[in-house]
Order: structure tokens, then sequence, then C-alpha cells
């Protein structure tokens, strides 16, 4: 789960991180009101999750609070990079001497957090990495120790200070690394992170990514990690609700099937022969009648989907289970579009049996169900 | 010989009396595993399906000369249940459970290095050697006992190739899912390795997915080593947008990270075979042996 800058900025304030004076303001007039109070210059920036928001319009500079107020109006209710645009942070300008970048992110392949720091902050780290390897330091962390001070001081002599500031930076990495583990962080990340004139570091922006399966043991993201918004449509928030891993894509053929890799491949395949999936959704292993029912029910809810395809591979999953769901849809709602099934494994017989007694012939191999899907059933 | 479990191999089943432990416990004895105990704490001492249960991995262990534990422990409980079964030096361990928090699964990872312990998953479906045992949750009716060594990110779409090459006529030595996590123990790189020392695995068949560099990191590995069995692979997620989590916790592209597109390059690269739908498993495996021979 992705948090708005202004979110991860009020979780590092708390932990002793220096960020820009500001506030968070959901309508222009709010904007002015914040700027009066700041004083000074201020950047007006978009609370949107999306990343590279600069590009795009959204971090845009103001010298008076009339100004703030013409930003926040062109800022709100538009869409950046696709996301609406509902919130914007306005924040004292900083004397920028110079643009670091730090991040503490999952490193799959070390299996630790891996901390990256780089003098050249402001832009896109996977571009330093490819023009400027060597401006990047790394440090691997110690899952059980943590980051340890000679680590940090070490990553604050890469970044080029000495005296004072070596003691400074030191500090904030491990506040960072500390918000890092609270919080069950996938991400933090710090670019730029900036150094004033005047000699102090303050992380000028801010993304955090939660773990989505260490929510159980952050109550204070549950409510936020359902609602639909930014991050999720209204058709992945319902889907979530029901406890289904679902991805709303472009098309207009609705897949259904148990277990990621097989509906990925599902996916492929109807794209292969020429289709457009709609979705990508998984009602896993050992699914019972009612996720099958409830995935159903959400995809044919929605108006872009033409055609639904079912693919299940029973191993733990019944194929009866899963012709009761299709039944109950069509029985309760109806079935409202061209329905696709393939089916094979457990109890596939009386799946079979069940399915054809209601006019649905199930296929057996999955390349001729994403065929017929995908020239529209 | 297959690789990592066999007809010996004398295995305990951690969280035996929840709805999944019990169900699968019931399974694996029909396939054949030999399930010496199981562990549930507070209900030690009592019976599932004639396996003794106990209330710690040690005495289980003590008690029945186990060698090695399959995990259904919920996510929460996972992580210790994981260092209980190392520090039991049980090995391998497989990890069945899904949505481990990926800073436990670290820790469990950094456990394993110290205790030179095996671990499989976590969110996989487990590992088996077909005709002889299975420690995990694969439909074993698909699988034959054959010369082929299977290694897979994903549980469903490993039983559809899987069944693809015993409908071939084509039979296994050993299948095992590496998991879907971001942080996971085994790598297809040790799976590569294990199956290169594996004399009753003749070529193999990888089954990525995106998100992370495991295949990439075969790729090299196959590359780099020269690597002397033949390997096909199939890749899932060609058609999947950069950003979203696809089902599984590690099937995700983050920046230019993870695609499919550079899996099947990287593969192809190193001379390995890549299917462009599943079903293409089986021929290609058959033309790739040929061509070796």
């Amino acid at each position: 789960m992705k948090l708005f800058e202004f979110e991860a900025k009020n979780l590092a304030s708390n932990l002793g991180i220096a960020t820009p004076r500001g506030a968070v303001a959901s309508s222009a007039e709010e904007a002015r009101d914040i700027h009066k109070r700041l004083g000074g210059a201020v950047v007006v920036k978009a609370q949107v999750l999306v990343a590279g928001r600069g590009k795009a319009g959204g971090i845009k500079f103001a010298l008076k609070p009339e100004e703030t107020f013409d930003r926040a109006k062109e800022m709100l209710g538009s869409f950046i990079k696709g996301e609406n645009v509902r919130k914007v942070l306005i924040e004292q300008k900083l004397p920028v001497k110079k643009e670091l970048y730090i991040s503490i992110a999952e490193d799959r392949m070390n299996k630790c957090q891996t901390v990256l720091a780089s003098r050249q902050g402001g832009i896109d780290i996977e571009e330093v990495a490819r023009t400027h390897p060597e401006e990047i330091a790394r440090r691997h962390m110690d899952p059980v120790y943590g980051i340890r001070g000679y680590e940090a001081r070490d990553l604050a002599l890469n970044l080029g200070y000495g005296g004072q500031q070596l003691n400074m930076i030191s500090d904030l990495l491990t506040n960072l690394y500390r918000l890092s583990v609270i919080y069950d962080c996938e991400l933090v990340e710090s670019n730029p992170l900036v150094e004033t004139q005047d000699g102090r570091f303050l992380a000028a922006d801010l993304r955090m990514i939660i773990d989505d399966n260490s929510l159980f043991r952050h109550p204070e993201f549950q409510e936020r990690s359902k609602e639909p918004g930014a991050e999720l449509t209204p058709l992945e928030a319902k889907a979530r609700e029901n406890n289904l891993a679902f991805v709303e894509l472009d098309g207009d053929i609705g897949i259904i099937g148990n277990g990621a890799g097989l509906v990925m491949a599902t996916i492929d395949l109807v794209k292969y022969y020429g289709g457009q999936p709609a979705n990508f959704c998984d009602v896993g292993g050992g699914a019972a009648a009612d996720r099958v029912a409830s995935a159903l029910g959400i995809i044919q809810s929605s108006d872009k989907v033409r055609t639904v395809l079912v693919n299940i591979l029973a191993g733990i999953t019944r194929c009866d289970e899963v012709a009761k769901g299709i039944l109950d849809v069509k029985k309760v709602v109806g079935l409202k579009k061209p329905l696709v099934v393939r089916m094979v494994g457990t109890n596939e017989e009386e799946g079979r049996r069940l399915l054809e007694t209601a006019g649905i012939k199930p296929l057996i191999h999955m390349e001729d169900a994403a065929r017929l899907a995908a020239k529209g059933a | 010989m297959p690789i990592l479990v066999g007809k010996e191999t004398r295995a305990i089943v951690q969280g035996i009396t929840g709805n999944q432990g019990s169900f699968h416990a019931r399974l694996m004895l029909e396939y054949g595993t030999k399930i010496v105990a199981g562990v549930t704490p507070g209900k030690g001492g009592t019976k599932l399906q004639d396996v003794p249960v106990y209330d710690t991995v040690a005495t289980a262990k003590d008690e029945t000369n186990a060698d090695s534990s399959v995990i259904f422990v919920p996510s929460p409980y996972a992580k210790e249940a994981a260092m209980e079964a190392m520090d039991a030096a049980l090995n391998p361990v497989v990890i069945i459970t899904e949505g481990i928090p990926a800073r436990d699964e670290m820790v469990i990872m950094r456990y394993a290095r110290e205790h030179s312990t095996v671990i499989v998953g976590p969110n996989t479906p487990g590992v088996i050697t077909p005709g002889q045992s299975k420690l995990g949750i694969m439909p074993g009716n698909v699988f034959r006992p054959g010369s082929v060594g299977l290694a897979s990110r994903s549980g469903t779409l490993t039983y559809e190739i899987a069944a693809s090459l015993t409908h071939a006529g084509i039979g296994q030595s050993t299948c095992l899912g590496i998991g879907g996590d971001p942080i996971v123990g085994l790598s297809f790189v040790d799976v590569l390795k294990m199956f290169r020392e594996d004399s009753g695995t003749e070529s193999l068949v990888l089954i990525g997915e995106i998100g992370g560099t495991a295949e990439e990191d075969a790729a090299k590995y196959i590359a780099d080593t020269r690597y002397p069995k033949p390997v096909v692979a199939y890749v899932a997620g060609k058609a999947a947008p950069p950003g979203k989590r696809m089902g599984h916790a590690g099937a995700i592209i983050t920046g230019s990270e993870g695609t499919a597109d550079n899996k099947i390059r990287s593969l192809v690269a190193a001379g390995v075979r890549v299917a462009e739908i599943p079903s293409g498993i089986p021929e290609l495996l058959v033309r790739k042996v040929q061509a070796v021979r």
C-alpha cells in the first residue's frame, strides 16, 4: 500500500525526521491560507501516488498566496498520469544547496533491506544507476541487527560529508531505517533529500510503500488500505472487500481463474489469440462456490466486460464447487455476458454434469477456452 | 536419485490440526509420504489420522526421528515456526504459508543461512518427487515418475504444465515451487545447481513470472556455467501492467525491473528455449533433448 507524501511526512516527523514546514489542503482557499501562515515562497505539490509527478506538472512554486490559490485550483480535480488530484501539499520553499537521494528498499536478491544513497538526487535513480553507477553507495542491512552507527557513517562519508554533518546524516539514516522497520515498509525513499544553504538536511520528498502482507499487524492502516481512490479502482476495491486478488485492465474479456500464475498465463493467452483482457482475478486455491460467485458477480457488473472466461485447474479446488458458484449467479441475478468455462481436475465429472444440465459446456484445454473467449465467445 | 525429498524422507507437519494442515496431511499420507508427526502447540498427546501430535518440534523430532518439515502455520506465526524447525535441525523446511510479511521472511532466510537449512518457499505448493513423496499441496495425480526436473514460481500453472508433460508421456524427477513471494529461500539458481548434480534428472523446465530477477539470474548462471542439461522455460505475465501486483506478492513490475520480456530475452540469450504458450512446453522439451543428443 502506497502512502501519500503528506501521510509519509507526518509519520516521519513523529520520529524526528526533518521535513519542510507545511500543511495539506483540499481546496484552493485552504491552500491560500496555509501560504499566508507559512509566509515567504512556497511549493504546491499534488498529492498523488504515481511517481514522476514533477514532469507531469504536479509541482509548482508560488511567491504570493494568490498564486498559491491559482496553482492549487489548477491542480485540484485535475489528473496526473491518470490519477485524480484530491489534495495538495503546501510547503515552504527550501534554500537548496544540494539535492541528495536516499532509499531503503526490499532487496529480493540479497534477502534484506538495502540502503541506497547518492549525491545525485532529485532525478530518476534508475537513470543514475545506468549512467553513473559509481555515484550510488549501497549497504545491505542485517534484518536482525538493523542499521549500525558505523554503517550509517560510512554512507554519510560516501555522500561526501564530514564533521558535524557526518553525524547529522547518520542520525537521519538511522531514523529513516527505524521508520522502515516500524511500518514494515517495502520502500522508504527521499528524493530529493535536501541540504540547505545553512547546512541542514530535510526530506523534501518522501515516499513510503507498506508491505501489504504486514497489514494484519498495522491496525492504523487497515481501513485506509480498502479505500477506493488513488490506488484502487471501484471494482478493485469491491473485489478486495471480498478478499479476491483483482487487478483491472483495459480490455473487454473478464478473466477468473485459480492461482496467480495460471491467471497471468490465461491473460497472456487471451492476448496471444487477439483478445483484450478486462481484469486479473484469482479466486485462490480451495475456492468454494461463494468465492467464484462473488468474482463472477463483480466482473459481470462491469459495463466494459463483454465476455467472461473462467479457467479452473482444480487441485485443492473442486470443480463441483466452482460449478455451483456459477449456477448460483445464474439463478440469482442471471448470467449477463457470454461465458466460456474451462474446468478440469478434482471432481471434474460432477462439476461438468452440473454445468451441462444448465446448458454450459465446459472445455478441457485452456488454449481452446482462451481462443473462444478472444473471439467473443 | 531425486532432489530434496524421496522415499526415505520423514516429515513433520507444523500446524497439522488446522484446516489446511489436516486436509493436506491426509493427502500427503495417501500419496505415500512418510508424515511421522504433527506439531500444534496445546494439542500434544492427540492424534490425527494415526499421526501423533506434539506441542513442540523438538519433542516431535526426538520421538519420531523426523528429518524435514512442512509448515502450514498462519502467517503471523510462521517466522517462529520456521525458526523452531531449524533449531531442531530439520532440513529441508517447506513453508506453504501465504502472506508472511517480507521482513519476517528476511529473518527466516538469515536464520537459514546460519543453520545451513534449505528453505522452500514461502508461498509455495511444495516439493514432489513423483511416485515417492510429496511435501506440499499439489494434486499428486498430475505427476508421473521420470527424468524432467521442474521448478516454478507458481502453483496451479505448475500443475497445468506438469499435467501436459505427463499427458505427453514425459515423467518428472522432482517438481517444486520456489514460492511466489519477493523473499524466498531456494532460488532458480540453487535449484539448477541441485538438478545439475542429480543423476536422475536429464532435462529441466523453469516456469517463471514477472517481478524480481530470478529468471535473469538463472539465465546468467546457465550461460556462465555452460549448463550441461537442456533447459526450457515459460514466463507468465507478458500482458501484465507495470506497478500492479498480480496475485503473488512477488509478481510485480517495479520501474524497469521484472518484465516478462526482459526475462524471456535473458533466457533465450542463454540458449534456453522459451514456450510462447504453456502447452508448448512438452514439444519444446522433446526437440531440445533430441537436439542435444
